[in-house]
């Protein structure tokens, strides 16, 4: 019954993704509400449907299953710099290197991490914003200010509940990307743990990028900055010539 | 309506930018400012990287700066000799500016050198504006509108070498001073993403003694040629112009002006000048304030040279 579910849930959506080749006695079956972020002019967030069942080769194991969905975006080296009082004002003075910080993550889970996840296992999967996040052991405070800052943008997020399990078979839940999203490939990994071990881990690809006028600019202005200034340039010229002749026909008439 | 800047990377409201296009629009007709030292904090203040913020408004300042040329080349006070010497120094600061700039990024100090000329220069600006109308209202109130007498003092400027005939101006000078005006505001134009009128306007009077009625025709002359230079350094090397929060910036900003000169005319000379001042004044404390005050979050997070 439950394949049967699996297995239309899966005819159902075009998405559809056929889980990894593993043999594992429990797998996933993942569908998204779309594969495919596309931040055109009036982008201002969107949100991403998961959903899914679990397919078993055996019967059910005892424990309760429960559901971690992690999505990463694209991640990049970045500096970190701390503000000092120097001269009575506030400048940058240390700046650290963070080799690796992925520019978006969103953990969801189906109940609080601490009580479902061993610390080993999260090491082992990185599963936690924290574990994402590389730096060395005495630059800490470096790591845990790009946590905070992200976290408090709204890049980095962490649902504690916000995966639905039913009848330990059927997963849904939604995630909510920021209208400040960078490009590039986004990560999605379903973990499915049971007595604080991951047992079964799915994982696919979300893509983000710009389209139409945002991807022409972009573009534009990376790979012929100088026609682009100059097409900014003649952009302002025109308005700011067509605006003084436009009130002076105003005036007139 | 939300808008997703491609270059600034951020989605900001679209309403919300042609508003203070607008309202930095009406200022700066009334006052006959550029108004870019208005427009870069408060892009500063919605959360528009300070880089980009800069870079854009030069862009937005040769937009609204082409109208009011326009204007003052049909009435001939523009002293196009006068203009081309300060152009000639406002290139080489602003090559200059753009390079300091992005030294400056490069070591992650670019936001405070930013905010220091800001504070520096509003302040002293301000300060200066503010006392010197608050003088001619008193002086106004005293003696019952005389005007004060001109003064015919010269100085060191007559002193130099290399002189020039400025003929709409009516001025025998040295090219050494006019030049020296431009290298800073053309320096200025690039670090703080100003036109840099309000620095060159006083210079104009009162150390090159231009009459006042070309100084601003002329001021818009130079302004246009190195804002338009400093957008396209900025495009070439930081790619830190971002052509839709410019467009519409420049929509909201080319209709207030219109709007600000209408108001303008109305108000006398002191009471607009002293209104400025304020103006002046109260952006240089916040952004003073910024710099005093312990930030709420002393870490940030910025971008690996060269990615």
């Amino acid at each position: 019954m439950l394949r049967l579910a699996a297995f239309l849930l899966c005819l159902l959506t075009p998405l559809g993704v056929t889980a990894q080749t593993e043999a594992v006695e429990e797998d996933v079956v993942l569908g998204l509400s779309q594969k495919r972020v596309r931040i055109t002019a009036n982008f201002d967030g969107s949100e991403i449907l998961l959903f899914g069942a679990i397919k078993r080769n055996a019967p059910q194991p005892e424990g309760e299953l429960d559901v971690i969905i992690a999505i990463a975006g694209p991640s990049e080296p970045v500096v970190v710099r701390r503000k000092e009082r120097r001269f009575g004002i506030w400048i940058n003075t240390e700046s650290v290197d963070v080799s690796a910080a992925p520019s978006f993550y969103a953990v969801s889970s189906s109940r609080p991490l601490d009580e479902i996840l061993s610390e080993n296992a999260n090491n082992q999967y990185r599963i936690t914003a924290d574990r994402a996040v590389w730096t060395l052991k005495s630059e800490a405070a470096f790591a845990e200010a790009v946590l905070r800052i992200r976290s408090n943008n709204g890049l980095y997020q962490r649902n504690e509940g916000a995966v639905e399990v039913a009848e330990q078979a059927l997963f849904r839940s939604t995630v909510q990307m920021p209208a400040n999203l960078t490009e590039g490939p986004y990560i999605a990994r379903v973990f499915l743990v049971r007595d604080q071990k991951v047992i079964s881990l799915h994982q696919t690809v979300i893509d983000v990028r710009k389209v139409g006028l945002e991807r022409f600019l972009f573009n534009l202005s990376r790979e012929q900055p100088l026609i682009y200034g100059l097409l900014s340039l003649a952009i302002a010229i025109a308005a700011g010539w067509g605006a003084s002749s436009a009130f002076r026909l105003l005036n007139r008439g | 309506m939300q808008i997703y800047l491609p270059i600034a990377e951020v989605s900001v409201n679209a309403f919300l930018l042609l508003g203070l296009g607008g309202m930095v629009g009406v200022l700066s007709g009334m006052f006959g400012v550029g108004g870019g030292f208005l427009m870069t904090p408060l892009l500063f203040f919605i959360g528009i990287p300070p880089a980009v913020a800069v870079a854009t408004e030069a862009n937005q300042i040769v937009a609204s700066s082409f109208s009011g040329l326009l204007a003052h080349l049909k009435r001939k006070t523009v002293d196009l000799r006068m203009g081309v010497v300060l152009l000639i120094g406002g290139l080489i600061g602003a090559a200059v500016g753009v390079f300091v700039f992005n030294y400056l990024k490069s070591l992650g100090q670019v936001d405070l050198l930013v905010r220091l000329c800001y504070v520096v220069f509003l302040g002293i600006i301000g300060a200066l504006m503010f006392i010197e109308s608050l003088r001619a209202i008193r002086k106004m109130r005293q003696s019952g509108g005389v005007a004060p007498a001109k003064r015919k003092h010269r100085g060191w400027v007559t002193a130099l070498p290399f002189k020039m005939r400025f003929r709409t101006s009516g001025l025998y000078i040295s090219v050494i001073p006019p030049i020296m005006v431009g290298v800073l505001v053309g320096i200025l134009a690039a670090i703080m993403g100003v036109g840099g009128g309000f620095i060159m306007v006083p210079a104009m009077i009162y150390i090159l003694h231009m009459p006042t009625k070309v100084v601003v025709g002329t001021s818009l002359f130079q302004i246009i040629f190195v804002t338009a230079f400093t957008t396209l350094l900025h495009a070439t090397t930081n790619f830190t112009v971002d052509m839709a929060l410019a467009v519409l910036l420049l929509v909201g900003g080319v209709i207030g002006a219109q709007i600000g000169t209408r108001i303008g005319v109305k108000l006398k000379a002191e009471q607009l000048r002293i209104l400025l001042a304020i103006l002046v004044l109260v952006v240089c404390g916040k952004l003073a304030l910024d710099l005093l005050l312990q930030p709420g979050e002393l870490y940030s997070i910025g971008d690996v040279e060269g990615h």
